[in-house]
């Protein structure tokens, strides 16, 4: 399953944003961050923990979103 | 006669500042930093002429020249228990807050506004709001654009440290030569007790783990940084229970490795800012035990008491924030030229302003050569900037603290006023707000005082006087002091030792006309 960003949460601070090894961050119209679901491998192959969640400055912001399936390696 | 000349360099500073106003078309009252040490002192002719125009590194330059913070750094790699990111406000001043965040080229734009506007601006900082060197991109493309429209600027970065070893090289090749780094402990045990997290090498760091790691990047990064002749001053904010004990090691530490001067801070913990610190009831420091460390960390090495501990927006003189005049919205239709001209003509003024200042004070001091006594009075002073005491006592948004004594006037602080987004403090009248920050001093120095708070004032035990009304603060100081010393051997007065006195925390008011 790909992370999201819940936008209530979101400070739009970038951090997230240089560290996603997948470019799946992108900004948003409105100055907040967003992850592309199509992007996301939840860093699986790159880090041991997705970067956007160890990063992230406010807690549960950067978090699974479940209306999508795992991801799966390629 | 220096008296003559002095009064006709205020009338051409205050003409061309009209004039730079009319032509601007911006407001030319500004209200001001403060106090002194004495000119170049005991520093090596190198070194004072990097610090002698930077309101944050000479005291004695922040009564004269202004600084701006350019708010291009949002994002941050660690997690501090002081600072809550989600908290903006635009009527609140403390680090780590803005009201809203800039792209390179914007903020060249606001530089150049600002340095127009406030030719006393000498130094663009970039502080965050979230860490510098965790925006690397933007924070060096807004050196390179700055140093190419405006070159006579000093650059100057605010830094957690964290990221500071990878970037020193970056750092020396943009000519950035003042870097301060926040050091809040040199020992992990300490550290878990204030930063909960870092993020550091693709992973999240927690507890001692992650505080000995930060120390270590610190240290080296200073190490670094002043091996390679970068003027460093180190940040620290005094935590009471926590590392206030702590910190005289911290001074030391960072002293060995060259850093030149240190600023300690006090905690700014209001409930309503949403911290950890401030959920959890952390107290900060009172003035008196601020004070007290401070003065322990002196024989070390030179302590900034003078930080007012500003926004990542910030500017103008310190204790002033006109930020709200360069605002975004009012850049986009406004056509900056940038005036290097007036620019050098005002800062020559500044200049003589400066020389006049320090002669006046070596005449005070000379009279009170000889004078023996171990009396230490502390006196707070209105100004708004320039040195002198130019502000009358309602309106003064913060009091400069002196302490004098027969060895001369030596700032030591300054305390605010005139919050409003104030942690507890709202019920309270203006006057009761002053009485108590002002707590530990014996009188106030102003230029123009009405006759109610004169008589509360004094019923305080606070002498207020307006006899030095428009001159400069340390001369006026010293010779309140002399006066005060004579008055004690006639016994027409007793000396009483004051109480403490408390740091306000929230706002500033100024920028919001």
């Amino acid at each position: 399953m790909p992370y999201k960003i819940v936008a209530d949460n979101c400070t739009g601070c970038s951090a997230c944003e240089p560290e996603c090894p997948n470019k799946a961050i992108y900004e948003t119209p409105d100055g907040l961050f967003a992850i592309d679901p199509n992007k996301c491998t939840e860093c699986i192959g790159f880090y041991d923990e997705p970067q956007c969640v160890a990063v992230c400055p406010i807690e549960d912001t950067c978090v699974i979103d479940t209306r999508y399936p795992r991801y799966q390696a390629v | 006669m220096p008296t003559a000349n002095l009064s006709s360099h205020t009338v051409r500073l205050d003409e061309l500042m009209q004039k730079i106003a009319k032509h601007k078309g911006c407001s030319s009252s500004g209200k001001t930093g403060c106090g002194s040490k004495a000119g170049s002192g005991d520093l090596p002719p190198e070194i004072w002429e990097k610090v002698k125009n930077h309101p944050c590194y000479s005291e004695e330059a922040h009564h004269h020249y202004a600084r701006m913070h350019v708010a291009v750094a949002p994002a941050c790699n660690m997690q501090c228990n002081y600072c809550n990111r989600k908290y903006d406000c635009a009527n609140e001043s403390r680090p780590g807050v803005v009201s809203e965040r800039l792209t390179p080229e914007q903020a060249v734009k606001k530089v150049l506004a600002v340095a127009s506007a406030i030719p006393q601006m000498t130094v663009l900082g970039i502080a965050g709001p979230g860490d510098p060197l965790a925006n690397p991109d933007k924070t060096f493309k807004t050196f390179e654009l700055v140093a190419k429209a405006a070159p006579d600027i000093k650059l100057c970065l605010s830094t957690n440290g964290l990221a500071l070893p990878d970037y020193v090289d970056t750092i020396q090749k943009f000519n950035i030569d003042h870097v301060t780094i926040t050091i809040n402990m040199i020992d992990p045990e300490v550290g878990a007790e204030i930063y909960p997290w870092i993020f550091y090498r693709h992973k999240r760091y927690r507890g001692k783990e992650a505080s000995k790691i930060l120390s270590e990047r610190q240290l080296e990064g200073l190490e670094m940084l002043t091996e390679r002749g970068i003027l460093c001053k180190v940040n620290s904010v005094m935590i009471p229970g926590i590392n206030d004990q702590h910190l005289v090691e911290v001074n030391r530490a960072v002293k060995a490795r060259g850093a030149f001067l240190h600023n300690i801070m006090p905690l700014i913990s209001a409930p309503e800012h949403g911290t950890v610190f401030g959920l959890r009831g952390q107290r900060g420091p009172t003035a008196q035990e601020l004070k007290a460390l401070q003065d322990k960390c002196e024989g070390e090495m030179n302590m900034m008491r003078h930080c007012r501990q500003c926004r990542a927006d910030a500017v103008g003189l310190l204790g002033e924030d006109r930020s709200q005049e360069f605002t975004l919205e009012k850049l986009r239709t406004q056509e900056v030229k940038y005036d290097l001209a007036t620019r050098r003509a005002y800062q020559e003024l500044v200049e003589q302003e400066r020389k006049a200042k320090a002669q006046a004070k070596q005449q005070e001091l000379q009279a009170l050569a000889g004078t023996r006594s171990e009396l230490k009075i502390l006196v707070a002073v209105a100004t708004k900037g320039g040195g002198r005491i130019n502000e009358h006592f309602g309106h003064a948004k913060e009091f400069q603290i002196y302490e004098v004594s027969a060895t001369g006037a030596k700032f030591i602080g300054h305390r605010r006023v005139d919050l409003y987004c104030q942690g507890g403090f709202g019920e309270e009248d203006a006057l009761s707000t002053i009485l108590q920050a002002l707590g530990d001093c014996h009188a106030v120095l102003v230029a123009k005082i009405g006759g109610c708070p004169k008589a509360e004032l004094k019923a305080a035990g606070i002498d207020p006087v307006d006899q030095y009304a428009g001159q400069f603060i340390e001369q006026s100081a010293i010779a309140y002091f002399k006066e005060y010393l004579a008055k004690v051997e006639r016994g027409e007065i007793e000396h009483r030792a004051r109480g403490d006195a408390q740091i306000r925390q929230g706002g500033l008011l100024a920028g919001v006309a």
